[in-house]
């Protein structure tokens, strides 16, 4: 290979040899003991490097092996289709935010510091606690960071959780506490599909490290209880996390109002596509108390001042971090999701507040039309009798699997099944009435010719 | 002279008035008959404090942030360890094949994306000399996190106690902390005159407690650890397991295998080897591999082939799942794309070129008066570690100073506050994509700065000049009645309802 587009220096090596003063490139890796040099090409790839057109065509052979479905699938689990406005996706494509990195000289990275200020504003306002990190991962690793972080408040090893809990998130949470040995005991649910409150107090106890409360939970139901639980909590000294869908909380009381010590989330619904699991784009939030902040992991920004008094942002309280504490850090984290934090930040902002509050309540509609539509065609009924956000739960008089079978051969996705006859469905702005009302209609058929 | 944007531009508060009604998006209606009945007890009381502008507005203010910040599109950025390479623009061709589909449809209707998911898995294990790799992580120390739960969880089906995690103390910050987090007692090893592991000292350390030992090779440095052999002996001896730290792999993509070298698991920072955008801290992308009985470990799912048809299947002893679902899948296809477009040829030559712009740095700088370098005759792989100490106590003029002087004049800075082991440290990557007459532009420009700090310590103590905002104030960004993580801080504390963060 002569020349490549991406490795400009091939035609320069005999010049660049010279000037360092060795005979060839071998000699700068004599270090390198002889047994363990590999003697042929990686296998990687195709025969060849492929030019910009081909790995286009290449591309577009993957693309057509996944199945073309007829309209975005009702399916959710804590992951739901979202219209993302292209304003949200040429800011972020912008070179200057995406060829970038973490802002550790602040002065020629004002522009990403300060979005990622108003990521973090927005945010906090949304959540109403004062301070929100740069991002994490996913809810699921903001969950276990939360968790970890309880630990290393109050030393103690038993978190409770509620039965309802996203499951994919669950596994994250035993994944990452199983080094530390945390225990983590469930809540179960009443027939209403709410944290059984009488347990809870059972539960949380003088050992209770950390105390769980997704809302809504994973069957999309608005919990009623928390005040009560966070009062259990806090009598038993207990630190509270709140597991939220920032989407819906321009309807319901953010954490910050139930004075929540730790609140976690994804950003995926706020202009993030679903990108087959990732990126996402993990919420971690604190109540202004000094105790959380410093235990807080992740990056922040903040505000201040130039040698001219012009105001400026930088990366503050860093001697948290693995940089200078090692092993001491309050986390491992420093690559982040700081561009898909931006595009919250643009997203949010693009909505404004009566646009949030206007997009929760068109999928509040929507998602209870369709259960209605279910219900009034009589070929699903309601599993649980409360009021839920964007997905719900419906039984169906025959196994889901055949349902859900039928419906994918006729290019719909349908919800995710959870038990034979149970299957949680999403709806959001992104189905229409015509595709609500298609994607019933043909469950109808299904159900009544089986 | 090079000069960057500054646009005084207002926070996105501060530009909406909060007296009018303004839209952004419109948002779709749909006439359905449905009441909203939340519960009265979890109705949200307070107004939401967001703004309100036109779409012109936001965008208008978020290009001119864009442009008052620097990512490698601009120039070039020689940040050490974090491997800022050119992203190249097909990449983002990639959009088509994942971005629409849902983590939790079947296997059978995302066939293309699994497709491309195990040829990435083959590769990777093949570039890392390991027998199999989980693409489950979403960045470099959930990987290292990855790592150690499995070595924790393998010495516990063996029914061994072991609580001591080495740790190389030319490693990145992220290794301890990630023992740490997993719960391990972290023992540092100190490195040698050479600057690298020193094997006496590994000797003494090693016994039946420890777990393992976290390496990257080559290491901080930018030195490959010739003695890796040994290393890998002395560990392996006490039953400890092997673990790259794969921020550095760039340095001998092509050249040599952790594999080969005896390691027992790998992570790889997609975003830094493959050249995937770094986004402005991310997201990144990962993987996590592992050879023989280890991989049993890995994080699930792992995609296989059968029939015809790719699955998803779960190693027998897993360590379970670091992500909710599959990771950063979208950015693991830009990192698809890169080797697609070097090919067999081209990422074999990765370690070569990099290796060879590094040590072509090296041989114009370390003559230059006011820097010096450990071990200068050793060959340096993908970056070296300068220390500008002769110059602190020449002149004064800091490790910082400099970095803050490469601003101005249109360079981004090395890393300068790592490895602790070089004080006054610029660790410089160059990477193989920068162009040699980049290269000799940024010698050009760093020998001038020394220069200038010879002659006038105290204009270099002065920049940034020509940056959106001059020097920082850390120290009130910093300190508890003044710092400021968010504009809701800021307004409470105007009201007095929030003070000191005790």
């Amino acid at each position: 290979m002569d020349y490549h587009p991406w490795l400009p220096n091939l035609d320069y090596e005999n010049e660049m040899i010279r000037e360092i003063g060795v005979n060839s490139i071998d000699d700068l890796f004599k270090d390198i003991p002889e047994e363990i040099k590999l003697k042929r090409l990686l296998n990687v790839g195709y025969s060849k490097p492929l030019s910009e057109y081909e790995i286009y065509l290449r591309l577009l052979e993957l693309e057509n092996k996944n199945t073309k479905l007829r309209m975005p699938p009702f399916l959710g689990g804590g992951v739901c289709p979202h219209y993302v406005p292209e304003a949200v996706k040429f800011v972020i494509s912008r070179s200057e935010f995406y060829t970038s990195y973490t802002p550790y000289q602040p002065e020629i990275s004002q522009g990403l510091l300060q979005a990622l200020f108003e990521y973090q504003s927005l945010m906090a306002d949304l959540l109403e606690m004062e301070v929100v990190n740069s991002s994490m991962y996913e809810w699921g690793s903001a969950l276990a960071e939360a968790v970890l972080m309880a630990y290393r408040i109050n030393g103690k090893k038993k978190v409770v959780i509620p039965a309802s809990i996203n499951p994919y998130h669950k596994k994250v949470l035993e994944t990452w506490t199983y080094g530390k040995e945390i225990k983590i005991k469930e809540i179960p649910y009443t027939n209403e599909g709410k944290i059984n409150l009488e347990v809870a107090e059972k539960e949380i106890d003088e050992e209770t490290s950390a105390v769980y409360i997704q809302q809504p939970n994973f069957f999309g139901i608005f919990e009623t209880d928390i005040e009560e639980i966070v009062d259990l909590a806090k009598k038993k000294g207990a630190i509270t996390i709140m597991g939220v869908n920032p989407l819906s909380l321009s309807l319901i009381k953010p954490p910050g109002e139930y004075d929540i010590d730790i609140a976690v989330g994804d950003g995926q619904e706020l202009g993030l596509p679903l990108n087959f699991g990732g990126p996402y784009m993990g919420i971690f939030a604190t109540k202004w108390d000094g105790k959380l902040v410093r235990q807080m992991p992740g990056r922040l920004v903040g505000l201040t001042t130039d040698s001219e008094g012009k105001r400026g942002y930088t990366l503050i309280l860093q001697t948290r971090e693995q940089f200078t504490r090692r092993e001491k850090a309050t986390s491992n984290i420093t690559t982040n999701e700081a561009l898909m934090a931006i595009a919250n930040a643009v997203y949010i902002s693009l909505l404004g507040k009566s646009g949030l509050r206007k997009l929760a309540e068109e999928i509040y509609k929507r998602s209870h039309y369709a259960l209605l539509e279910f219900e009034k065609k009589g070929i699903g009924k309601r599993k649980f009798n409360s009021d839920f956000f964007e997905e719900f739960t419906v039984s169906f008089p025959i196994s889901y699997g055949k349902i859900h079978e039928n419906l994918k051969a006729r290019g719909i996705y349908g919800g995710l099944k959870i038990s034979d006859n149970d299957a949680i469905f999403c709806v959001t702005e992104v189905h229409t009435k015509r595709m609500i009302d298609e994607m019933i209609e043909e469950v109808k058929k299904i159900v009544e010719t089986s | 002279m090079w000069r960057q944007a500054n646009w005084d531009e207002p926070l996105i508060y501060e530009l909406s008035s909060n007296k009018k009604r303004k839209q952004g998006i419109i948002i779709p209606e749909e006439n359905i008959d449905v009441k909203i009945d939340i519960p009265e007890k979890i109705k949200r009381k307070n107004d939401l404090e967001i703004p309100e502008l036109s779409e012109l507005e936001v965008v208008r203010h978020f290009i001119r942030l864009s442009q008052q910040n620097f990512g490698v599109d601009l120039g070039m950025m020689p940040l050490g360890s974090c491997t800022m390479k050119y992203n190249p623009k097909v990449e983002e061709l990639t959009s088509r094949v994942v971005e629409n589909y849902h983590p939790l449809q079947d296997e059978d209707t995302v066939q293309g994306i699994l497709e491309m998911m195990y040829e990435m898995q083959k590769w990777l294990a093949e570039m890392t000399g390991m027998d199999e790799c989980s693409l489950q992580i979403p960045a470099g120390a959930a990987g290292e996190l990855a790592g150690v739960l499995m070595i924790k969880k393998y010495h516990k089906t063996k029914n061994r106690e072991r609580d001591e995690m080495l740790v190389a103390d030319t490693a990145h910050g992220t290794n301890p902390a990630s023992a740490a987090m997993s719960g391990y007692k972290v023992i540092y090893i100190k490195s040698n005159q050479e600057g690298l592991v020193d094997i006496d000292i590994l000797k003494e350390v090693v016994n039946s407690k420890t777990a393992g030992l976290m390496l990257t090779n080559p290491n901080t440095l930018g030195l490959f650890e010739e003695n890796i052999l040994e290393i890998s002996k002395i560990i392996h001896s006490v039953d400890g397991v092997l673990y790259y730290d794969g921020a550095n792999l760039n340095g001998i993509l092509g050249i040599a295998r952790p594999g080969d070298m005896g390691f027992d698991i790998v992570h790889i920072n997609l975003h830094k080897t493959f050249a995937v955008p770094h986004g402005g801290g991310g997201p990144g992308a990962g993987a996590i591999c592992a050879k023989g009985e280890l991989k049993e470990y890995l994080p699930y799912p792992i995609v296989d082939k059968e029939g015809g048809k790719y699955v998803l299947r779960t190693p027998v002893k897993t360590i379970g799942k670091i992500a909710s679902f599959y990771g950063n899948i979208g950015n693991v296809i830009r990192a698809y794309v890169y080797i697609l477009g070097l090919g067999p040829q081209g990422v074999s030559q990765v370690g070569k070129m990099s290796t060879l712009a590094t040590n072509y740095l090296i041989s114009k700088l370390k003559d230059v008066k006011g820097l010096e370098l450990l071990a200068p005759h050793r060959p340096r792989k993908h970056e070296v570690v300068f220390s500008a100490k002769p110059l602190l106590n020449d002149k004064g003029v800091t490790a910082l100073d400099i970095a803050k002087a490469l601003l101005d004049r249109g360079f981004y800075a090395p890393t300068i506050y790592f490895p602790g082991i070089i004080e006054e440290a610029l660790m410089i990557e160059p990477t193989e994509t920068e162009p040699k007459e980049t290269l000799d532009k940024f010698i050009e420009t760093l020998k001038e700065i020394l220069e200038e700090s010879y002659k006038d310590p105290e204009k270099i103590r002065q920049t940034p000049q020509n940056t959106s905002v001059k020097r920082l104030d850390q120290v009130k960004a910093n300190h508890p009645t003044s710092v400021t993580p968010s504009y809701r801080v800021l307004r409470l504390r105007e009201k007095g309802v929030i003070k000191i963060l005790k």
